[in-house]
């Protein structure tokens, strides 16, 4: 695996290796030593263009436990008003030698662009409104063990139905989890306000509605996401109360589902608006799984994509023969 | 200078004929002298050279992008005599001084016609107006108003700007664009791709919501608007409607918006981010048939060349806009020529004849007779080239069409008189 | 895992010559250890991991008490990761705490002792055993480290350029240990590739 920039680049043996391995990864935070040496003398810069304590404390985790060396350089502000271009950033920053740049954006698509211009490999880290495959695959990863907890053979999630609910026009987690939920085989009913369903929806993998009681009785997952106060300004729905009474996971809406119907959100939580703390702090709410899934999951895409040779196309032979 | 001769070029598809230039003008072919040079364009065609309603120069302000130089160098490659240069520079072109100091600095460029487009309000800010009649008594004659880049979306202001210029046959030019509709932000047409993307949507209705008001507006007052780069299926239908009514409505489409799509953005590559945006394939459709029919009148580049530094940047804060001058005529005759939807007759009429109409040029679009200024463009309309944007006589390098095969068909450009360009 | 082409394969240990191994190898491990107390057996996949469970079945019998059988897997320890494209990561199962056990490490082949010195080394981050003992079932020499086993099925003199393949009934569906020569190349030097990182190319 070269970059990780879309949840689409992954197929199903790709997942379920990463998902297995990050199992694997995960027994590390109970030893007593939590190093692996898999990447020793690799280089990690975690490149934020926008603030995400989460996503790069995890990204951090993830790279020293692997032993590589991680720094993290903040590109926030936009660059635009810095006079340095995207590019000049991300090349700058390849230019001292790095071997993968973990990059964090708030416009979609510049970690793909920065795959085009720089030799080293490129995780996406969330971009924009567009996509944050890592978030996609803890999502997986933390579903897959909740399932396996009645059916512990299960492989792939055919059979299985998600609802992801509230603002999708602006989620890049909804995003990476369609397309990855899609290649795992579940059935994806998205769940939100017209107003907030994205644009050409209907050619989406998916069903999509307004009505969220309609869909809540026949889920084996709920993935709510945080909706931004902001949009209530946008005009995107008239007050929060009403945002929680048509889409909010309530104490009611709680009751309706079938029992073992797992609860996610990939945080921070509007608790009250987006979701109840009765749901959040349900039995079968895998919020604080998520969070400890994080660092296993990039522990292992990590691996995936420095455990190996380096790439021929990317080797010091072709860096020398430039000068 | 000599005299010279053009052989057998056929005249905008009315045949082959002669063309003598003779002190800048064109003359009676028989009175040619033995001593005339002589241009064999035997299989070429002659058009009056070509008038771009819609350039943006960046000089003054941003002489790293496009000079006048540079910039009419580009136009004469590719094919044009005339350029109108936008008002968003720095500073704006919204005082007869500025206007003056444009018209100026093309002249001393000297590769083709440079004529101002006076701001329509100060600054550009759509809050008061711009000095409309001091820069059109000013030596540059200012005809043409626009506040392009930005829509005059405060609907009283509009119709006392079209008012105003009334007075002296002006013209507004509009780029319409609803920004509660399509904000800054907005990148992408609105649809499958953009929702895909993540980027922020353009949609359609924020384009012919403006221009059916604008219509209006002509009416209300009696004015001649002129629609900037229409790009939308939608907007084609509102011109339709409003030509019908015999509203004094003009239009222009770019030529990027006659052959490229809202695909192209799908690698988040900046060159393809213009404004408004590509659009999906049934608007390109619906535009090139408008430009067939007449619906819409000209074709205008838009070009808008960049510093490498505005376009690197990620898609949604990339400086919008790409070159156009040197291929504008290429993407005609590959998507109206080559399909047999305009005649060269026609084209003749789109590229030169109806802007200068639209923007009042008394010596541009003038038919190719002896008397006429020699404004002449001598094509070749079976050449085909791969474009490489590294071959620009424009400072940038935000092109769309680098790599693509294209036709290639600028011979000879000739501004009254003098060779500008000249295909080695 | 043979390699295609043309090899001279001959069978150096049958199933019984195994079973006999492993029921040698069982009894020793008790004797060196005095019994079966604090004895934790760990394989290295794949093969390690059969053979420590047979190990252990065998030492069962004659203690009449279960004897921990886990595996660890040693593929991010090492040393030749960035030679070949990315491995995939094999099962670490630890039955109990290493800490102060004795633990014994089970693999089919010792070869360059490389593939023992990343278990050493996965073994020291995981815990604090009070001894580390190796066990293998075929020892065949050219060692690039200083590491012995205490325990050996057999000792298979080889040149570097045989090839050992171990087959066993729970992933090979044979018991049969061969030693392959490669065609046509009968003095090869000895190369130090990922090969010769193991007794077999993982």
């Amino acid at each position: 695996m070269r970059h990780l920039l879309s949840a689409a680049d992954l197929s199903l043996p790709e997942i379920t290796e990463i998902l297995d391995l990050a199992e694997e990864m995960s027994t590390v935070q109970n030893r007593p030593v939590k190093k692996l040496p898999a990447l020793r003398g690799r280089t990690v810069v975690n490149l934020f263009f926008e603030d995400s304590t989460r996503t790069r404390s995890s990204f951090e985790i993830a790279g020293k436990w692997l032993s590589a060396d991680v720094i993290n350089v903040s590109a926030k502000g936009s660059s635009v008003f810095k006079g340095e271009s995207l590019r000049d950033t991300v090349l700058t920053v390849a230019a001292m030698g790095v071997d993968a740049l973990v990059i964090r954006h708030h416009a979609s698509g510049a970690p793909w662009q920065a795959s085009q211009w720089i030799d080293a490999h490129v995780l996406n880290a969330g971009d924009g409104t567009h996509e944050h495959p890592t978030q996609a695959l803890l999502d997986a990863f933390t579903l897959r063990r909740h399932f396996r907890r009645t059916d512990p053979t299960m492989i792939d999630f055919s059979g299985k139905t998600i609802a992801i609910v509230g603002d999708l026009t602006h989620s890049r987690v909804a995003r990476s989890n369609v397309l990855l939920l899609q290649t795992l085989g579940a059935k994806v009913v998205l769940v939100a306000p017209p107003t907030l369903m994205p644009s050409g929806v209907g050619s989406w993998p998916a069903t999509a509605t307004s009505d969220f009681d309609d869909v809540l009785g026949a889920c084996d997952a709920v993935m709510m996401l945080r909706v931004q106060r902001e949009r209530m300004s946008g005009g995107y729905f008239p007050s929060a109360r009403e945002y929680t009474v048509g889409y909010g996971l309530t104490r009611d809406r709680l009751n309706l589902l079938r029992p073992g119907t797992a609860i996610c959100h990939p945080g921070p939580m509007n608790r009250g608006l987006e979701i109840s703390a009765d749901a959040a702090d349900a039995a079968d709410s895998l919020i604080l799984d998520q969070v400890a899934a994080g660092v296993s999951v990039r522990m292992s895409v990590l691996y995936q994509i420095l455990g190996g040779a380096d790439d021929p196309a990317s080797s010091p032979v072709r860096e020398a023969t430039l000068r | 200078m000599r005299d010279l001769l053009i052989t057998g070029a056929d005249l905008a598809g009315e045949g082959p004929a002669d063309l003598l230039i003779r002190d800048g003008r064109l003359a009676d072919p028989a009175d040619a002298g033995l001593d005339a040079e002589r241009l064999d364009a035997a299989g070429l065609i002659a058009l009056p050279g070509l008038v771009d309603l819609h350039t943006h120069l960046r000089e003054p302000g941003r002489e790293d992008a496009e000079t006048h130089d540079s910039g009419t160098r580009a136009a004469a490659r590719g094919g044009f005599t005339a350029v109108l240069a936008m008002a968003n520079t720095v500073p704006v072109t919204d005082t007869a001084e500025a206007a003056s100091h444009v018209a100026a600095l093309g002249r001393r460029a000297g590769h083709a016609e440079v004529i101002p487009v006076g701001a329509v309000t100060k600054g550009l800010n759509g809050e008061e107006l711009a000095e409309l009649g001091l820069m059109a008594r000013s030596a540059a004659r200012v005809r043409v108003f626009s506040d392009d880049g930005h829509c005059v979306t405060d609907a009283r202001l509009m119709r006392r700007a079209l008012e105003y210029v009334r007075a002296f046959d002006g013209v507004i030019a509009q780029h319409a664009q609803d920004p509660r509709l399509a904000g800054a932000q907005a990148c992408c047409h609105e649809g499958d791709i953009s929702g895909r993307l993540g980027l922020p949507g353009w949609p359609a209705a924020a384009e012919s919501t403006i221009v059916a008001r604008d219509v209006q507006l002509a009416e209300l007052t009696g004015s001649r608007v002129h629609v900037c780069h229409v790009s939308t299926a939608e907007t084609v239908d509102v011109l339709r409607w409003a030509k019908a009514r015999g509203v004094k409505i003009t239009a222009e489409v770019a030529p990027h918006h006659l052959l490229l799509t809202t695909d192209e953005v799908m690698g988040y590559d900046p060159t393809y981010k213009v404004n408004p945006p590509l659009r999906p394939s049934e608007h390109v459709e619906a535009l090139r048939e408008a430009l067939a029919d007449g619906i819409i009148d000209a074709v205008a580049t838009d070009h808008a060349p960049h510093a490498r530094h505005d376009k690197e940047h990620a898609f949604a804060e990339a400086a919008p806009g790409m070159l156009g001058l040197e291929t504008a005529l290429a993407v005609v005759i590959e998507t109206m020529v080559n399909t047999d939807r305009l005649s060269w007759y026609a084209v003749a009429r789109r590229t030169s004849v109806v802007p200068a109409e639209i923007a009042r040029l008394s010596g541009q679009g003038r038919p190719l007779e002896p008397g006429e200024p020699a404004n002449i463009t001598l094509v070749d309309p079976a050449a085909r080239a791969v474009v490489d944007r590294n071959q620009s006589a424009s400072l940038s390098r935000n092109n769309p069409w680098h790599g693509r095969e294209l036709p290639d068909p600028v011979v000879a450009t000739f501004w009254a008189g003098r060779p500008t360009y000249r295909r080695d | 895992m043979s390699d295609s082409g043309p090899e001279a394969s001959r069978v150096v240990l049958d199933a019984d010559q195994i079973a006999r191994a492993c029921a040698r190898m069982a009894h020793q491990i008790l004797e060196a250890n005095r019994g079966a107390n604090g004895l934790v057996l760990l394989g290295i996949p794949t093969r390690g991991v059969h053979l420590a469970h047979r190990l252990a079945a065998a030492m069962s019998e004659v203690e009449g008490e279960t004897i921990p059988v886990g595996s660890l897997d040693i593929t991010l320890y090492r040393d030749d990761l960035r030679r070949n494209p990315t491995r995939v990561v094999g099962h670490t199962y630890l039955p109990v705490s290493v800490d102060d056990a004795v633990v014994v490490l089970v693999d089919d082949v010792l070869f360059s002792g490389r593939t023992v010195r990343a278990a050493l080394d996965a073994l020291g981050d995981i815990g604090r055993p009070r001894a580390v003992r190796l066990a293998v079932l075929v020892d065949r020499g050219h060692r690039q480290l200083p590491i012995r086993a205490d325990h050996v099925g057999k000792n298979l003199p080889t040149a570097a350029s045989e090839r050992v393949s171990v087959r066993l009934e729970e992933s090979d569906g044979v018991n049969e240990v061969t030693i392959a020569r490669p065609a046509g190349n009968d003095e090869e030097p000895a190369t130090v590739d990922h090969t010769a990182f193991t007794g077999e190319d993982r």
